[in-house]
Parts: C-alpha cells; structure tokens; sequence
C-alpha cells in the first residue's frame, strides 16, 4: 500500500518548503499482523501544519457495521488519544492487551533548530545554508514519518484484535467523517490522572506482592518486571548512541566543505586532491547519517515500542492481580457473612461476579500474554535481520567509495 | 583628512610603546640570565631537577611542521645536500626516534625523559646510531636558539611542540589514568615529528646545536625557556614589540610574487584551523559514540538475559557481543582520527604562523634598508648645511658619516635581496613538503577508514545469520 504525504512547513504567512513523497509499504514498525480482508486499516496521508499534525485514515472493509466499503476520516492525535483511553476505561477488556497509545507527535526540537537556521541565515554563505535546510528539513521528514507509522501501527492492532475490533468507538473513529469534538484534558483532568497514576502504581506494588497459584501467570509477572526495566535501559541507550552517530556524521559534513574550500583555494597539486576527498566525504556522510536513520528505526524505535508494550501487558497482569485479590476479598467475606449468617445472599453475588470476572480476565490474558511473546519474537527478529543487512548495504557501499577513491588518489602520484 | 589623523595617532602611539618597549629590554638585558637581545639560552648544569612546563603565557613557540609520522617508527628523511643544490639529491639518510618515556623525580619537580635515538649514515655525525636522552624544556631550548639564529635569515624554522600545564601535572601528581598516558604518547608523538622536520630542512641539519642536540650524552640545561625568567619576559617583550612593529610598516611591495604569497598563507590558514577544529570536533564525538555503544552492547546483553525466548535470547546476547567489537572499532579510528590527521593540521596551523613571521622578517628587513636611507639623505642635508657654514672638521665628520650610512643603505639592500631569495626557496620547498605530507597522511586516513568498514562487513556477516536463526 502506498502513502503519499505533503509536508507542509508553515512559518507565519511564508511556507518554508513542501515536500511530496510517497513511502513504501506501510508499517514502517514491524509489527506482525493478520492482513484480514474484512477490515483494513491504514494512515493514507498526513499533513503538518503549523503545531498539529492532520492523519488521514483510510479504512477498507466487507464488514456490515460499516455504511460503505471504503472510506476516509481526518483524525488528530488526540482523538487518537480518546479511543486509546476509552479501551482502557473498559471494564470488558480488562483481560486484554490494550494496544499501547502512540506517543504525541513531538516536532518541537526540529522546529527549534529550522527556526535557528532562518535567523543565522545572514552569517553563512548561501550553500552551507541551502545544505543544511536540507538537512534539517530531512531530519523533520524523518520524524514526520515515524509518528505516522506509530499512529498506524496502534489502529492496525486494533483492527486485528478479534475483539477491539468489534468496538464502537473504534468505528465511529474509524467511519464519522465530522470532528469527534474530543478535547485534550484540561488541568484539572490531568492533575486527577496523576493521582489516579500514584493510586494505581501503589496499589500495584501490593497487587504483585501476593503470590500466585497459577505458575504461568507467576512466571509472566517476573519476566514482564525485569523485561520491562531492561527495555527502558536498552531503549534509552541506543538513543544516546544514534545521537553520538548523528553528532559524527554533522562533523564529517563540516570537514567536507573546509576540504572543498581548500581545494578550491590551493595553488599546488593538493587542490584536485582536496577536491576528491571533499567529494568523497560528501558521499560517505550521507551513508554515515543513513546508518544512523536506519538504526533508529530498526532498533531504537522496535525497543521503545516494546517498552510500551510491555508496560501494557504489565497493567494487564496488574488487572489480573486486582480481580484476583477482589475475588479472594469477596471469598473471606462471604465465609465471614455464612458465619455470622448475615447478608449471605448478597455476599454470595458479590463472590460469583467477582469469580466470573477474575477467571475471564485470566482466560483472555494467558491467550494474550501467549500472542504477545509471540509477536515480539517475530518483531524483533525481523528487525534485527534487517538492521543488519541494512549494516551490511552501508558498509559496503562506504567501503566501495572509499577504496575507489583510493584508486584514483594513489593513481594521481 | 581622517586617515592621516588616524596614522598620526597611531604612529604617536607606537613610539610611545616603542620607547617603553626599549626600556624594558634595555632594564632586562642588565639582568643576569639574560646575555644579549637575541636572549642566547645555555646556563651551566643545573642545579638539580626544576620545573618543568610552568605558567607559559605565551605558548606557542611557532615553526614548521614535520611529515607526519604519526605511529611510534621512526622516520627516515632524505635532506638535500645544500641550499642552493637542489639539483644533487644524495641517497643519504638519516632516521630519528623519540621513544620511552620515563618518568624522573616525582611531585611537582617532576619531569619526563625521552630517548632519542638516531640511526644515520652521514658523515657529519661521529657515530652510525646514538642514543641519548633528553627532556621538553631541551627541545625547547633547540628552537630557541634555531630561531634566532635563522628566522630573520628567511629560513622556516620548525616550531617545537606546545607546552601544556594540564596535561604535565596530571602526569607530576602521578595518576596513571588513560589522560595522562595519552597525552604522554601524544607529546613523544609531537616531539618526533618536531626532530624529524628539523633534520629535513638541509641548513638545520648541519647546524652545531642540532648535532649538539642529537649526540651529545650531557647538555647544558635551557632554563631561559621558562616564560618567567628574564628571556622569557624579554620574549613577550619582543612579541609585543614586533606586534606594534607591523602595524606601523607600510611596505610598498614591489615583487607582485610576494604579495600572492603572503594572501594564500592568509587563506590556508583560516582553512586549516577551520578543519582543525572540525576533526577535533570529530575525534570527540567518535570517542563519544564508542562509549556509547559499549553501553548499549551492555544493556543489550541484559536484555538477552532476562528474554525468555531462547534463540531471541542467544540472538541479542550475539548483538551485545557484535557491539562491543564495534566499539572498539569506533575507539581505535578516533585515534586514527586523531593521530593521524588532527595533529598534523595542527602542526600545519603552527607552521603556518612561522612563514608568516618569515614574510614578516623580511618587511623588518625592508623597513631597515629604508631607514638607512632616509638616515643616509638626513646625513647629505646635514653635508650640505655645513658646507655653507664652513665648519672644516665637522664637515669631514659629515662626509665620514655619510660614508658610513652609505655602506648601511648597501648592506640593507643587500640583506634585504638575500632574505627575498631565501624565502623563495624556502616557501618552494615548504610547498612541496606540504604536498607530500598531506597526500601521504590523507591517504593513510583513507586506508584507516577502509580498514573500519572492512571489520563492520565482517562483524555483521557473522551477526546475519544469528539473527536469521529467531524462530
């Protein structure tokens, strides 16, 4: 499927540069999903505007909930935010993996820095100006894309839960073609999110504590905790390192224009010679700075999606561990109304729906626990193969250039 | 009408500072350290070990630069057989290196010894190989007294390496860290090529200090390099006095060749210091990102051992392993980076600034010729003012004078064509050098970076079918 995209920089009235690019298949995440015929989801275009981005989603479907077979909304982030929130707020899918939200798109850092580049435009010669507006509208392209993809790949889970699927929201947020007049939280909201977070992370640590008879499910809250930790470990150090990378890469670029101005100024034979490094540091720089994209979106972005996976199925267990003390609760009450035979009826409802709920939460949370180890497996092995044959196409075409360079540098002499 | 004031005033201001300048060198050279103005350094044998590298205000000693002979061989040069033959090139050779450094003393009296040690076939020198050891403040000394006797000949002097009071008292305090090892190697490093461009220049080689300096096992402390002593201070006298010199020459080039030249080392040095900067910038960022993976190869291991899906588990294991070896691959090119090109744009940036005080002898030169000559017309004035007068012995101290100036305006022109040849020659031979320096050392680089993305190939193939393996 491809997406085109219009990139649309807006600085006052004057537009910076737009840009038309249309993208391969989509899922730039790998993400292992059914392609399910009867409903499709993806993001086909998007546009930046001045601090929101517009997603427009494409969804094709045979199901009959759906007035047409193939349509298109506008959405923002957060509505996607809304639909997020309103999966987790459900009680009925307390016993699945709710598909983590994706993260807000963040084009601050890079608007900064073009903003920069506009106000030093009068200290440098026009092509350094011209190379790195290139440059810097890349790296905003290359954000742009991801937070695409990440908004994608949150509906494409969706769409292939058997049973999120089958949500209304999700099909007013997929079909109604008007605004959703969902606003972000005010103040008030988020300060009650913030405590409501401090509640739930205390009540998590005393949920965890009690053991579990079941070992699977012991065994999964072990796992997820220390997995958990090292993901965010891992995640964040190889954003330190692409940085580093990317830091080189800047470097190298500076070192080929003092090269070419070099070659351009020397009287002796050394003007060619400057000229071709300069040429071929040109060359290796874009591969350097490639390298670094790539593995930002092979490993940097397959560990923070993790990171925020796990941190889903963590809260599911932690669903799993309330119903199970609240079911236990309900059992030492209703032993305790039987013997004081008091409000037994009562006590006796209040066990059964608490029973009920604790055993389907747990059903549906071994299955999804199951798909979850699953889909990681197959994520990261598809990213780690293609990191590194993508490692393996820029070294190689680095070492080509390099040594053809070489050839002819060494011919010269 | 602006600018004349502004002349005057400037002129008015620099025979202020000339007098006050003249002064202080006339109150410094009655000092005893000090034996003359060109600030001769040799005093007996020292009294015990002193300190080495202190407070230098003004570091750098400026010179020329070597071909960069980065690693720990030695180098072998061919010099010509003489200034003006450059025709007859004998295969003679010569092969300097500086080596062990050792540490001698310890707290703030410490100081590093170097062995140098030459290997050499000409005749100028008594032995075939000889080994002695020398200290930083000797090379120093070396310059010093090269300097003065060649820079106002128009001969590019190579300046000795910088004096660095960080990096020598991390070394005196006696930490055995990475830092101080580095900048050990760093400075026998610079020291080597410091030797090496030395020997190349043909009129160095066959200079007395310089045998002096290579063989002799004993020799005579430099103390006067010490910025504090009274040649030190008679040093930044003279810097500042030539500063003001230059600002009020205004020399009428005649020689257009000159002119071209002085512009393009004006221009190769604002170049050269700009990508000095930048692969400085480079060395640090590699630095960085090799401290970077290895902690991400660690956290990567972690990783693998908390997964519990085994072959994903032994995968990552095998990506933290492929990172470590990166890391090292990234740590071993900013020393490439480094050793390689870094130093040796910054031994071009010091050269540079010697050439420049080349050009800049010359316009001293110049100005000299030209203030005998006005001497010289003052005199005739005179002459003929007193021929009126009839005064008949002071006329003939007039004409005696006039003589005597005559002989002066000669001997300047004569100094001034000499210098003019000089730095012709020595500019042709610096550009030539500096060709070969750069083509070789780039050309090193290149080779160094191939290597890295050799190992990458490597690294990766070996990873692929790991990662393949996930199922």
């Amino acid at each position: 499927m491809k997406q085109t995209f219009c990139v649309i920089f807006k600085k006052e009235s004057s537009i910076i540069a737009v840009d038309s690019i249309s993208c391969g298949p989509h899922c730039l995440m790998n993400v292992d999903l059914q392609t399910d015929a009867t409903l499709q989801v993806d993001i086909s275009d998007a546009l930046s505007e001045r601090d929101k981005v517009k997603f427009t989603v494409h969804t094709k479907s045979t199901l009959p909930n759906f007035k047409q077979n193939e349509f298109s909304v506008v959405r923002q982030h957060e509505e996607f935010i809304w639909l997020h929130d309103s999966f987790v707020e459900n009680e009925e899918y307390a016993g699945y993996i709710i598909p983590p939200a994706p993260p807000r798109p963040d084009f601050d850092a890079s608007r900064e820095k073009l903003q920069k580049l506009g106000e030093g435009e009068g200290s440098m010669t026009k092509e350094e100006f011209t190379k790195m507006k290139q440059e810097l509208e890349a790296e905003y392209l290359a954000i742009f894309k991801k937070t695409v993809a990440m908004h994608e790949v949150f509906l494409c889970r969706v769409a292939a839960h058997p049973v999120l699927r089958k949500d209304l929201n999700f099909h007013v947020f997929l079909e109604y073609n008007q605004d959703l007049s969902v606003r972000g939280k005010n103040k008030k909201e988020r300060l009650e999110d913030f405590f409501k977070n401090v509640v739930k992370s205390a009540d998590g640590v005393l949920v965890a504590g009690v053991k579990d008879v079941d070992d699977f499910f012991e065994h999964e809250k072990t796992f997820l905790l220390e997995y958990h930790n090292r993901v965010k470990e891992a995640s964040a150090k190889s954003d330190r390192k692409i940085r580093s990378h990317k830091n080189a890469a800047d470097d190298i670029n500076r070192i080929a224009s003092t090269l070419y101005t070099l070659g351009t100024q020397d009287s002796t034979d050394l003007c060619k010679f400057f000229l071709k490094v300069s040429e071929l540091f040109e060359k290796t720089r874009k591969i350097e700075a490639r390298v670094a994209a790539d593995e930002d979106l092979k490993l940097a972005d397959l560990l923070k999606y993790y990171l925020r996976e796990s941190q889903a199925a963590k809260d599911l267990l932690y669903r799993r561990g309330r119903a199970l003390v609240d079911y236990e609760n309900a059992n030492k009450a209703l032993d305790k109304a039987r013997a004081k035979n008091k409000d037994v009826l009562q006590a006796e409802t209040t066990q059964q729906v608490c029973c009920q709920k604790f055993e389907k939460i747990s059903e549906s949370a071994k299955q999804e626990l199951i798909d979850f180890k699953t889909r990681r497996v197959a994520a990261f092995r598809k990213n780690l193969v293609e990191l590194a044959e993508l490692e393996l196409k820029h070294a190689k075409g680095n070492l080509q250039l390099l040594q053809s360079c070489l050839g002819v540098l060494k011919g010269d002499t | 009408m602006h600018e004349c004031k502004c002349k005057r005033s400037l002129a008015g201001f620099s025979s202020v500072l000339f007098v006050v300048l003249s002064l202080v060198k006339v109150f410094l050279s009655q000092s005893p350290e000090a034996a003359c103005l060109s600030a001769e350094d040799i005093s007996p044998s020292s009294n015990g070990p002193r300190d080495d590298d202190p407070d230098d205000l003004f570091a750098g000693v400026d010179g020329g630069s070597v071909s960069g002979q980065s690693r720990p061989q030695s180098g072998r040069v061919r010099p010509l057989a003489g200034p003006d033959e450059e025709e007859n090139r004998d295969t003679f050779d010569i092969q300097i290196s500086v080596s062990d450094p050792e540490k001698v003393g310890d707290g703030m009296n410490a100081y590093m010894v170097y062995k140098v040690t030459t290997k050499t076939s000409l005749s100028i020198f008594s032995r075939d190989e000889v080994c002695v050891k020398r200290r930083f403040s000797d090379f120093l000394g070396l310059y010093s007294k090269l300097a003065s006797k060649y820079m106002h000949m128009g001969y590019i002097v190579p300046p000795a390496p910088e004096k660095s009071i960080v990096g020598m008292t991390k070394v005196k305090v006696g930490k055995e860290d990475l830092s101080s090892v580095e900048f050990v190697e760093k400075r026998r490093s610079a020291l080597e090529r410091y030797l090496l461009r030395t020997v190349k220049h043909p009129a160095l080689l066959k200079d007395p200090d310089v045998l002096q300096f290579l063989e002799s096992s004993e020799l005579p402390r430099a103390v006067s390099t010490q910025a504090l002593s009274g040649a030190g201070i008679l040093r930044m006298v003279n810097k500042a006095a030539d500063a003001v010199n230059k600002m009020t020459i205004k020399m009428n080039e005649s020689d257009a060749w000159f002119e071209e030249k002085q512009q393009q080392f004006e221009n190769l040095d604002v170049q050269l210091r700009k990508l000095h900067a930048s692969v400085e910038s480079l060395v640090c960022h590699r630095k960085e990102l090799s401290v970077n993976t290895a902690s991400f190869a660690k956290s990567a291991a972690m990783l693998g051992n908390s997964e519990d899906h085994t072959a994903l588990s032994r995968a990552l294991s095998q990506l933290a392993e492929v990172e470590e070896k990166i890391d090292q691959l990234h740590q071993d090119q900013s020393y490439a980076d480094f050793y390689l090109i870094s130093e040796l744009l910054g031994d071009y940036v010091r050269l540079i600034t010697a050439v420049k005080g080349v050009f800049d002898q010359r316009m001293k030169a110049w100005a000299k010729w030209q203030d005998a000559q006005v001497m010289l017309q003052r005199k005739r004035e005179a002459e003929a003012k007193l021929q009126y007068a009839n005064k008949p012995d002071k006329l003939q101290q007039a004409t005696d004078e006039i003589r005597e100036w005559e002989g002066k305006v000669q001997q300047g022109e004569r100094d001034f064509e000499q210098i003019s040849k000089n730095i012709r020659r020595e500019v042709g031979r610096f550009e030539k050098d500096r060709v070969k320096d750069f083509r070789v050392v780039i050309i090193k680089y290149l080779e160094s970076l191939v290597h890295t993305q050799q190992q990458l190939i490597k690294y990766w193939e070996a990873f692929l079918p790991e990662a393949k393996a996930i199922a």
